[in-house]
């Protein structure tokens, strides 16, 4: 093989108006994006907004029918063998062998991979003390519980040192503890290994652990922005203020900021450009005791709002069967 | 959470070579004997239908089919290698269909997305099948001296490796079916169309002669006919019995008329193997 990783040096997957059409429907309608190394990159969307179809077409598992795309350097469609090499994945259903155990599961990983024997038992420790399963190394997976198959997924996804790491909605169905250990990993990683993580969900919360999003719904990419930038594109922040004296309050605020002060359930409503630094100030100038503040950032619920004119919920509703034609994609995503 | 995150290690830039492949089909293979090893019940309840088969319809049959005077060979022995090529035809085809549980499973993903190809990943879980069947196939062969057939090695060895044989070619066949079928249910319509045809027409349970031309004929186009038919020769070269019953428990598989030889008829089970095999790692590497 002649072929070179990452000819131009700058970014580890590259889509360049990347579509996937079935007979009826085109999942992907030409998405466009770029991914820097060692970035943590989120699709962010509704369930049928394409996310998997398009992972699939990364990950070579199905062939786009327009666009091109580039992981590691290596195009998905001409070099589907070194792009598996530079990549790990861990699906949003599980993919182990429950009637192996760890070890055996991620034996059978290394061997596929060609991870050279030499480095094969320190590694495959390594990587099982991280997510925490060495002790159950021997133990069948399907004695395992949700969290521990995926975290066991994340381990065999890392076992052969890819470059890019896809997750494809990583947290689904698990717990918020588990969730958030899940994460934990994910950013220590992200600092130790040199590896790129791309992943899709449809969890709000969680589209703001990456440090760049795409918002894609019904197979285009609506925005890419970090989700700073983003939630701050949508608008002010929301604070909500408790005084001992409501109406010297609201007069106060006309006063000494220029605001208005809407009631809401007993508390002051006001909003403003950046809630944080507002606080201090609104304690040492209204002049009005204040019982308690609340401050509400924009959250990417709104960001989604804003951007397609619906709630990620009403996107879902309607985008219900357009992705079952995919073959690697299960019917029941939503669990 | 403390994390301690593992060393990064070098990943090798080749990808695709034979090497690679040949791996990729020792792993699988690996793979489908862990399993089998683990599966003690199911190993035991496949047992279980041949068994009847064997001591129930064989022993019931017994009594109508003309033994020979004094000989000890009855229906039994001659439907002794129709049961082992029962036991290997239904672990083959199980063992093939696995391939749909673990597309239903995800474990197929895991495979599939692996840098090695799609036909060593196949031929691996075909090998695994195969072995899988053997085995199971040589535990029927441990009661070989409860139906009269003798303990013989030479005897032994030849029937093992036509088992093998015979476990490879079914399993390729199953796999041709089972490549690109998406739902488990679909197992029983692959059972009620094909397997079940194949193995009533194979001569397991009934010698293949003085049959109505249109079931002979069929009995000509089952694959199956030309594994059972070498098993039973070889069992009965290495019996004690009169002829006159010999020539009606074994008439062996004819063309025209022409009685095939041994070799002939392997041949022909490995030749529509391998293109089943060919066929069926060409679907099952078709990118969508």
């Amino acid at each position: 093989m002649t072929a070179v990783a990452s000819p131009n040096g700058a970014s580890v997957v590259d889509a360049a108006d990347l579509r996937k059409r079935y007979d009826e429907v085109e999942a992907v309608r030409g998405v466009t994006f770029s991914v820097n190394p060692g970035e943590i990159f989120g699709f962010v969307g509704p369930n049928g907004a394409g996310k998997s179809t398009t992972i699939s077409m990364l990950c070579t598992l199905i062939r786009p029918t327009g666009g091109t795309a580039r992981v590691a350097g290596f195009d998905v469609v001409e070099h589907p063998t070194q792009v598996r090499r530079n990549i790990g994945l861990v699906f949003q259903d599980t993919t182990l062998d429950d009637y192996l155990t760890a070890k055996q599961n991620l034996r059978f990983h290394a061997e596929l991979y060609g991870v050279p024997s030499s480095v094969v038992g320190p590694r495959l420790r390594a990587v099982l003390e991280m997510v925490g399963l060495w002790e159950r190394r021997h133990s069948l997976v399907r004695t395992f519980s949700g969290g521990m198959k995926r975290r066991l997924e994340i381990a065999r996804g890392l076992l052969h040192s890819p470059r890019v790491l896809f997750l494809d909605e990583p947290t689904v169905g698990l717990d918020p503890q588990t969730r958030s250990h899940i994460w934990a990993y994910i950013n220590e990683l992200r600092h130790q290994e040199t590896i790129t993580i791309f992943m899709t969900t449809h969890y709000m919360e969680e589209a703001e652990y990456c440090d760049r999003i795409a918002i894609i719904d019904d197979g285009r990419i609506v925005v890419v922005d970090t989700p700073e930038a983003l939630k701050a594109s949508v608008g002010k922040d929301r604070i909500e203020l408790r005084t001992d004296d409501d109406a010297a309050a609201v007069k106060a605020l006309k006063r000494n900021f220029g605001l208005e002060g809407t009631p809401c359930e007993g508390a002051l409503a006001i909003h403003v450009e950046d809630g944080e630094t507002f606080v201090p100030r609104l304690f040492a100038e209204l002049g009005v005791p204040i019982s308690s503040v609340r401050v509400s950032r924009p959250t990417l619920d709104d960001v989604f709002m804003t951007y397609t004119g619906r709630t990620i919920r009403d996107a879902e509703a309607s985008a219900s069967d357009r992705n079952r034609a995919n073959p690697f994609m299960r019917a029941t995503t939503r669990r | 959470m403390t994390t301690t995150v593992p060393e990064v290690i070098g990943v090798r830039e080749a990808g695709g070579t034979w090497a690679d492949d040949v791996r990729a089909i020792r792993v699988v293979w690996q793979r489908e004997l862990i399993r089998f090893g683990r599966s003690r019940i199911r190993i035991l309840t496949s047992l279980a239908q041949p068994v009847i088969f064997l001591f129930v319809l064989g022993g019931g049959l017994s009594s109508i089919v003309p033994a020979a005077a004094g000989g000890r060979t009855d229906f039994r022995t001659f439907m002794f290698p129709g049961v082992l090529a029962m036991t290997v035809l239904f672990t083959a085809i199980f063992s093939a269909v696995s391939i749909v549980w673990d597309r239903e499973f995800g474990f197929l993903r895991e495979m599939l997305v692996a840098p090695v190809s799609r036909g060593a990943l196949l031929f691996g879980k075909c090998l695994g099948g195969a072995s899988v069947a053997t085995l199971q196939g040589s535990l029927m062969l441990v009661m070989a001296g409860l139906v009269h057939v003798p303990y013989t090695p030479l005897l032994l060895l030849v029937v093992l490796a036509e088992m093998a044989l015979t476990a490879f070619v079914l399993t390729a066949f199953g796999m041709l079916v089972a490549s690109r079928m998406a739902q488990v249910e679909s197992f029983q319509f692959v059972m009620q169309l094909f397997v079940m045809p194949m193995f009533f027409l194979s001569g397991a349970v009934f010698p293949l002669h003085r049959l109505p031309r249109w079931l002979s004929v069929l009995t000509k186009i089952d694959p199956l006919s030309y594994a059972v038919d070498p098993m039973r020769r070889a069992v009965f070269s290495h019996l004690d019995a009169p002829p006159a019953l010999v020539a009606t428990l074994n008439p062996g598989m004819t063309w025209n008329g022409w009685r095939l030889p041994t070799l002939v008829e392997l041949a022909v089970v490995a030749a529509l193997g391998t293109m089943a095999l060919a066929i069926a790692i060409i679907r099952f590497s078709r990118v969508d």
